[in-house]
């Protein structure tokens, strides 16, 4: 609960129809994607204009309470999740697309408007918008600026930082300002991005759009078992060859994802490989006709070509769905984002099957092969005792087992409230202390989106006195000091 | 804690080499008191650690490449000299990352990974700068288009804070999203937050061809369309625009790589009009930025790129002004030479930022002499000011990181380039 006084200050500023404190209707906001971690928010504000952000935050401020930003709520970190004691600030009004500037490749939108949708208003002039989140339909693009989202095609063209130009941020302290790449001086904005909601609240953004490759060709090939798939990926990578997206699905995902949207993937495929090339037309062929004969080197049995879009959107249906699908075949499942280097991969899948066998706990792997990322489903019962901690085991492990190969807790999900205490295990204190400097110089007060990322926060204090004037022994240079 | 003199000059720090400094280590006309030269991050931060003790101040130095652009230090008691930083830490061909300590030289990195058919694409626009200094002075050049900054290429580093505290962010995976990218904070931050020791990079195959197309036309008005060239279907890695003087002739050099890079090019010869030649190699020019004293970064909307000379052209009067830089990344470099007089150079630079502020642009001042430097307002305006200097303020709590650069130093002048305009 938060004072009477504070959530009337809210309702001057949104209006009586911009806050929520029915507690019914609070309930709808209790969790994000990540839907093990509930919390009831205090009160729910959806302001339509960023003085209104600004000023939600400035009374937030004021009275020392925490406040939390949700976009469309899909995010699998728990980085949405609300604070009991705090407010929930939800963009779903912010959803204007400001303009669409063909002759800059950028474009001016609101946090709430989703991620297609920027696509979609950039396509009349051959240009999208290129992070592409399996969710990209729903999540909106001020959660991919606090997440630093990926997407399939991250491989090629990054991740949400490197497509993003300016932001204009309401700081904790309820300022609006704007973090421009253009600007000379630190990249605050790059430093921004991807962290979680705990510097802020941006309220527009301008993204850069790319022009559409002239050609694009998809390749679903089919190889027995997950080290054969694995061989053409590295074979692929060797030839200097890099492709749009390489993902890669193994039996149990197939399996999920054919009982959900029928893909017809080949039948009997231990693993299946998606990869898209993409670009000038004359690079696609050469490219493409390399990638082919790779992959039957490494045995693929089957190969399908999809050069048209519908064929692609056929191809894609099956991995886009791989996450949702695996509801068919559980009743419940955790879903992992773990990071290894690329060439790390059949030693760390080795690792995952030896813990499948060992806990008892079958675990279906979809991953972004081309730069290592996994996303191992962990399967289990929620009706039955233990099966759920068992499960989150075998997950916390299988973090290890990334940490162990030198690579990363999360590569596109976030840490949020889930990985918060994997954070000591992949930094030391120094190093978390370090980055909370920054925290310290956007939020002293701590009161945007804590508890998330860091697992113990820095107090920030007052800034050390700040000194005026060289030390007196050197600027009359008289002092020995070595 | 110092150890007896072996020669004149020289001692040790916590076993780190330390000497005097002389004219040869003077940072645009500021001699050093001591150079000191530690040979991994440990050894940095006892370096660190040594100043902070005795309050000096210290500013980083690669391989000076740029040191002497931005204002003179406002003091400097110590430069920590990263050449004996200067191996290659680790290669893992088959991640394409690199790992390497802060004081190799970019050529010398280059020359690692082509051993493996890789690189790191990232253009160094002056010859002899370090990983470090790439990294400090925030440096690319004309591939940019397509590959993006340093910002976009470092996946991990490894910073050494004034106090002394070693601090890592990122990895060496190219995906990685646990907690803040310090390494985004340290690019292009001159040495003004903390030392950078190690960086870890994302890297690209080597190019399988490269091919150039060059236009030259009488007048900047006769240049073909950017717009068009930038989202041509043959994808170029770079679009570069060379101007010797802005009424002058200019010359558009287009690089094409990869696959298919002659078919390719073709494609933009033809698109570039009658006058358009494809060669193998790069421009005289190519990527370094034009001579002169004065040096600034045009920076604007892509589709401002010719009204923004011709404004600038028009606040520059008589003086001479040449540009070259990316056209199609709409961030340029012009150079004014090193005699215009102070005032003059000051006049210029304030009313060329007045031309193109309406047009979305910024004018940051790179380099200049040091007597007009003191009199100039380098950054220009800045969207976020006040929390960079509240950055700052956390990171370096006590000023000594290369005062006077980038921020004017804690406490020190009013109305300096980070307030607010």
């Amino acid at each position: 609960m938060i004072a009477a006084g504070l959530a009337d200050r809210l309702a001057a500023i949104t209006g009586p129809d911009g806050l929520i404190t029915d507690p019914v209707r609070l309930r709808t906001y209790e969790c994000d994607g990540l839907t093990y971690h509930r919390a009831t928010p205090a009160v729910v504000v959806l302001p339509e204009t960023a003085e209104q952000v600004a000023a939600v935050v400035r009374a937030c401020h004021r009275a020392g309470v925490p406040f939390v930003a949700r976009g469309a709520g899909t995010g699998l970190s728990g980085g949405a999740l609300p604070r009991a004691d705090g407010v929930l600030v939800v963009t779903s009004r912010l959803r204007r697309v400001l303009s669409v500037e063909p002759e800059n490749r950028r474009a001016v939108v609101e946090p709430g408007v989703t991620n297609l949708a920027i696509t979609e208003a950039a396509a009349p002039y051959g240009l999208y918008y290129a992070p592409d989140p399996s969710s990209r339909q729903v999540c909106t693009i001020g959660g991919n600026v606090a997440e630093n989202s990926g997407g399939a095609h991250c491989l090629k063209y990054g991740f949400t930082v490197n497509h993003v130009l300016a932001v204009e941020l309401v700081t904790p302290e309820g300022e609006i300002v704007w973090l421009d790449t253009m600007d000379p001086g630190y990249d605050l904005l790059g430093a921004f991005i991807g962290s979680e909601g705990t510097l802020g609240i941006a309220t527009k953004i301008i993204v850069r759009l790319t022009p559409e490759p002239e050609a694009v060709t998809t390749l679903l090939a089919a190889f027995p078992d997950v080290e054969s798939g694995g061989r053409a990926v590295s074979a692929v990578i060797a030839a200097g060859i890099v492709p749009a997206a390489i993902e890669m699905m193994d039996a149990l995902a197939i399996e999920a994802a054919e009982a959900a949207v029928r893909c017809g993937y080949p039948a009997g495929a231990g693993a299946v490989l998606i990869v898209e090339l993409d670009g000038p037309a004359a690079q696609v062929v050469a490219e493409h006709e390399r990638v082919v004969a790779l992959c039957r080197e490494s045995d693929a049995f089957e190969l399908r070509v999809a050069e048209d879009p519908a064929l692609r959107a056929a191809i894609w249906r099956g991995r886009r769905a791989a996450f949702a699908a695996v509801g068919r075949i559980s009743p419940a499942y955790l879903v992992q984002d773990g990071v290894v280097p690329r060439t790390a991969l059949p030693e760390v899948l080795a690792g995952i099957e030896a813990l499948s066998a060992r806990y008892g706990v079958r675990v279906a792997n979809v991953f972004h092969a081309g730069d290592g990322n996994l996303h191992p489903l962990v399967l289990f019962d929620d009706g039955e005792p233990g099966a759920g901690a068992r499960a989150e085991a075998v997950s916390a492990e299988i973090l290890d087992l990334c940490l162990a190969h030198g690579g990363s807790i999360t590569g596109e999900h976030g840490v949020g409230v889930d990985k918060a205490r994997h954070m000591p295990k992949m930094f030391g204190a120094a190093d978390l202390d370090t980055m909370q400097l920054l925290r310290c110089a956007f939020d002293p007060a701590g009161l945007a989106n804590p508890g998330k990322i860091f697992p113990t926060p820095r107090l920030c204090g007052e800034v050390p006195g700040v000194r005026r004037a060289p030390h007196p022994l050197v600027a009359s240079g008289e002092a020995e000091l070595f | 804690m110092a150890a007896p003199a072996s020669r004149e000059g020289e001692f040790t720090v916590d076993g780190v080499p330390v000497r005097a400094g002389g004219p040869a280590d003077a940072v645009a006309g500021v001699v050093p008191r001591w150079v000191a030269l530690p040979g991994s991050t440990t050894e940095v931060a006892a370096v660190l650690r040594a100043a902070a003790a005795r309050d000096l101040a210290v500013l980083p130095a690669g391989g000076r490449a740029t040191l002497h652009w931005g204002p003179p230090p406002e003091r400097c008691d110590l430069l920590l000299d990263t050449g004996r930083l200067d191996r290659v830490l680790e290669h893992a061909a088959g991640d394409l990352v690199a790992r390497t300590q802060a004081g190799v030289p970019m050529a010398a990195l280059a020359a690692t990974l082509a051993g493996a058919g890789q690189e790191l694409a990232l253009d160094v626009p002056v010859p002899g700068a370090t990983v470090g200094g790439t990294l400090a002075g925030g440096l690319a050049g004309p591939r940019r288009l397509r590959y993006g900054t340093a910002r976009d290429l470092l996946i991990g580093v490894t910073v050494v804070l004034a106090d002394g505290t070693v601090a890592r962010s990122g990895g060496k995976v190219v995906k990685n999203v646990a907690g803040y990218d310090l390494g985004k904070l340290f690019t292009g931050s001159h040495g003004t937050l903390g030392v950078i020791a190690e960086a870890t990079f994302r890297l690209h195959p080597l190019p399988a061809g490269r091919a150039f197309v060059t236009v030259t036309v009488p007048d900047p008005a006769a240049l073909p369309g950017l717009a068009a060239v930038a989202a041509s279907p043959a994808e170029p890695s770079a679009v570069e625009l060379e101007l010797p003087d802005l009424s002058g002739p200019a010359t558009l050099a287009v690089l094409v790589e990869g696959v298919a890079a002659a078919e390719r090019a073709e494609v933009l010869r033809r698109a570039l009009g009658p006058r358009a030649a494809i060669g193998t190699r790069a421009p005289a020019w190519w990527g370094r930025p034009p001579d002169g004293g004065h040096l600034l970064e045009l920076r604007v909307p892509p589709a401002a790129v010719r009204p923004a000379l011709a404004a600038i052209g028009a606040a520059a009067g008589d003086l001479p002004v040449a540009v070259r830089g990316s056209a199609c990344v709409a961030v340029l470099y012009l150079a004014l030479p090193g005699d215009v007089p102070p005032a003059a150079a000051a006049a210029f630079v304030a009313a060329a930022r007045a031309a193109v502020a309406p047009l979305g642009g910024r004018l940051p001042v790179v380099a200049a002499p040091p007597a007009a430097a003191a009199g100039l307002d380098m950054l220009g305006p800045v969207g976020a000011a006040a929390l960079m200097r509240r950055v700052k303020d956390r990171f370096d709590p006590e000023g000594r990181m290369a005062p006077g650069r980038l921020l004017p130093a804690a406490g020190g002048t009013t109305g300096g380039p980070w307030t607010p305009s």
